[in-house]
């Protein structure tokens, strides 16, 4: 019954979603300037139905009508209510179903949006953004069903893998798809540009704040994920530049240039074929990175259930993506005629999307070369993680420096004299890092390095706000928020990088170890019956001498019912200054307990920071000129 | 002659290039250092002379009753089936290590029989296992 409605819903989609192309197609070739009525009510029904079947969904995991395949292999009757509806998006087919209904839902409000701006420019894209629903729509119903019925009706699920119980990675996958596909609209509004030869300024203010949109969720996203690998995984560590992480990544950078880029395009009309490559490549990458997951041709520690012949549809649906997308791009001609001036707010502007390339060309190389010398060589490994922080690292100093200068520079050109205030936060900011040095122990040049120039952003961008405020323009409070968010990451990132420590142990019941000025007292072991899994609670007492303070730290061995495994969970107590994070593990039944206990300084900090910078994004969507 | 202009703009050219040029060196450089080789332990035995203190992926099966414990660490064998490798590890171990089960572990290789490990790598699925690891696993035993 349910499957039945669901698929009905499906292929209404599909039928809809053709008719829109058809008819968007027929009103594009008409000469009146009106876009007919019957595309906005086709819009409406196509919206209605794609989120009617997503609601559905819901509503069969809610419900636990196992009759449908999705529901038996990830929910069960004993989970949460929370995590069943979590469990929606937590396998391929239902987030292949919130994928479609992201880019549904942008495509009917970018249309809406638009609807009187330029006729054939909304109707391109229109067109070109129901093509690509209408491929992942064909490759949701082709071997993706989320609505695919089992016979006989199992009584019970098989329930979810209780990693992904998790609230942080309930929400991230919706926050990072929100970014993800969201750049599809922006993709059909540049083949939309460029086929409707619509003026490079109007093109920039009506993708703005797509970007933005997308830019804010997929840093959330990318944010949560990596909160979500800090407490879960039991590393300790928050950044792994694992092949998945990196995938999210590259279209981060890409965004970033382009909310940056586009507000050249917009005011002075400049660079408008390198904002037309960007829009294109940010939504390619996105479903780049997701076919490089998804298929299993990256080795990940994350693992998603993968299937080659899904492998092959992105693959072919990818590669004529790129190929049209170029022919299309290569079909215009026009060359941007610019001259930039050395010191104006353009030329650092492009100064950013020099950095943005090389990160993002760093992060691609690190995360194919694998690919490639399988394939060439035959020898398969992989690129540690030192490979990205020797070579980011470095060109992080340049640039924050320029992120500092940036934004008080002024359009088209300026006398630059202010070397006087930056000499002075540049003293400013030295002191600063020789007063954490001196409080700490030491650590290398180009720590100190970063140190320095990330205090030189976070101080001048204060300082050019307070100045800015005494005007009473609040305009520039979104990029000040971002940027000083970046500024106090770096920071934290690099005193964190610094100041852990980490030690091992193997440890029984009742023993005390004391390393350093550290004394670790496994207390005991308590057995806790809770809602879906039986949790094993050891009682760890830490007691610094030096410092003297003590803590109680309760790490956990879950064993889940549904389906049936074993996960640690590590025992975290965070205040402002640091993290006390510890993890226990045990090997059968053993007598000896593996613990690795971390002091993480300033984890609050490195969050607190992250969300500083996303929100720049968000409040800028909605503070108006 | 060039005319000011376009000599202007050929610097430019040049000098963008010779930055790019040199951040791809740079990348490259970087890249080899960094490289974990991914192998077997045959392919530890085989080939290879042990370079001085280059890490390594080790990935197998995690041999029968050869975990051991003592206060200091962990010690167990992964095989491939043909060869076998000592491994000593010092922290804790992922959620699905155990005995035969798959693992990936990553560290010094101390003589072609004995690994210092730094870490062992996760796995969120029971099934799980590299593809290039199932492939030659799959091959040894038959």
């Amino acid at each position: 019954m349910l499957s039945n409605l669901g698929n009905f819903l499906l292929f209404g989609s599909i039928f809809i979603t053709l008719s829109i192309i058809y008819f968007a197609y027929q009103n594009i070739k008409e000469k009146n300037i009106q876009i007919e009525k019957n595309l906005v009510y086709l819009s409406f029904f196509q919206i209605t139905f794609i989120i009617t079947s997503f609601l559905l969904l819901i509503f069969a995991f809610v419900f636990s009508d196992f009759s449908l395949i999705a529901v038996y292999q990830n929910s069960h009757t004993a989970k949460p209510i929370f995590y069943k509806i979590a469990g929606v998006w937590g396998n391929h087919e239902g987030s292949l179903l919130l994928w479609v209904n992201i880019m549904v839902i942008f495509s009917f409000l970018f249309f809406l949006f638009n609807y009187k701006f330029n006729k054939s420019y909304s109707l391109y894209t229109l067109l070109v953004q129901n093509i690509l629903i209408l491929g992942f729509l064909v490759f949701l119903i082709s071997n993706s069903n989320p609505f695919f019925k089992i016979l006989p009706i199992p009584l019970e699920g098989l329930g979810l893998n209780p990693i992904l119980q998790d609230p942080a990675l309930a929400i991230h996958p919706p926050l990072l798809y929100l970014g993800f596909v969201g750049s599809s609209i922006y993709f059909s509004a540049a083949m939309a540009a460029i086929l409707s030869n619509i003026y490079g300024k109007n093109f920039a203010s009506s993708i703005k704040v797509w970007v933005l949109i997308s830019w804010s969720f997929q840093s959330l996203g990318i944010i949560v994920g990596s909160i979500w690998a800090y407490y879960e995984l039991g590393w300790g560590g928050f950044w792994f530049w694992d092949p998945v992480e990196n995938a999210s990544l590259i279209p981060w950078f890409c965004m970033t240039a382009l909310a940056h880029s586009v507000l050249v395009l917009e005011k002075r009309n400049y660079l408008y074929n390198w904002v037309l490559i960007l829009s294109i490549i940010t939504f390619i990458s996105s479903v780049t990175g997701t076919f490089l997951v998804r298929s299993g041709i990256l080795n990940s520690v994350h693992t998603f259930a993968n299937d080659p012949a899904r492998g092959m549809y992105i693959l072919i649906f990818l590669s004529l993506m790129i190929f049209f997308s170029f022919v299309i791009f290569f079909k215009r001609k026009i060359y941007d005629n610019f001259y930039l001036e050395p010191v104006s707010k353009e030329t650092f502007i492009l100064s950013n999307n020099w950095f943005m390339m090389f990160y993002l060309a760093t992060v691609l190389i690190g995360t194919i070369y694998p690919i490639f010398t399988q394939v060439l060589y035959d020898t398969k490994i992989s690129v540690g993680p030192p490979f990205y922080n020797s070579v980011i690292a470095p060109i992080i100093i340049p640039f924050l420096i320029m992120m500092a200068i940036g934004p008080k520079i002024r359009w088209i050109k300026q006398k630059y004299n202010d070397f006087k205030s930056v000499i002075l936060i540049l003293i400013l900011s030295c002191a600063m890092n020789f007063l954490i040095f001196s409080f700490f122990k030491s650590y290398d040049l180009l720590s100190n390095l970063i140190i320095i120039s990330s205090l030189f952003l976070i101080i001048h961008s204060i300082k050019d706000f307070i100045i800015n405020s005494k005007t009473k323009s609040y305009y520039n409070l979104p990029s000040f928020l971002s940027h000083t968010g970046f500024g106090i990451l770096m920071l934290f990132i690099i005193l964190n990088h610094n100041f852990s420590k980490e030690y091992d142990l193997n440890i029984k019941v009742g023993e005390t170890k004391k390393i350093d000025n550290i004394e670790i007292k496994f207390q005991d072991l308590k057995i806790k019956k809770r809602e879906n899994y039986n949790a094993i609670v050891g009682n760890f007492n830490i007691i610094d001498i030096k410092k003297n303070y003590q803590r109680n730290l309760n790490p956990e061995i879950r064993i889940y019912d549904n389906p049936q495994t074993l996960t640690f969970e590590s025992a975290i107590k965070t205040n402002l200054k640091q993290d006390l994070y510890l993890t226990m593990s045990n090997i059968d039944g053993s007598d000896f307990y593996n613990v690795k206990f971390q002091i993480k300084p300033f984890m609050l900090w490195i969050w607190f920071a992250a969300f500083l910078t996303a929100s720049g994004g968000l409040l800028r969507t909605f503070l108006k000129k | 002659m060039l005319t000011k202009k376009i000599k202007k703009r050929l610097l430019f050219l040049i000098s963008i290039i010779l930055v790019t040029l040199s951040f791809l060196i740079f990348i490259y450089l970087n890249l080899k250092q960094n490289i974990l080789y991914f192998k077997t332990p045959s392919e530890i035995f085989i080939n290879s002379p042990i370079e001085g203190n280059s890490m390594v992926r080790v990935g197998g099966m995690v041999k029968k009753n050869s975990i051991q414990q003592n206060n200091k660490e962990i010690r167990f064998i992964l095989t491939d089936y043909e060869k076998e490798l000592i491994v000593v590890y010092n922290g804790t171990v992922p959620n699905l290590f155990s005995e035969e089960q798959g693992a990936v572990v990553e560290g010094i290789l101390n003589d072609k029989k004995y690994l210092i490990a730094d870490r062992i790598l996760a796995k969120h699925d029971e099934n799980y296992m590299p593809p290039q690891m199932k492939k030659i696993l799959k091959e040894n035993a038959k």
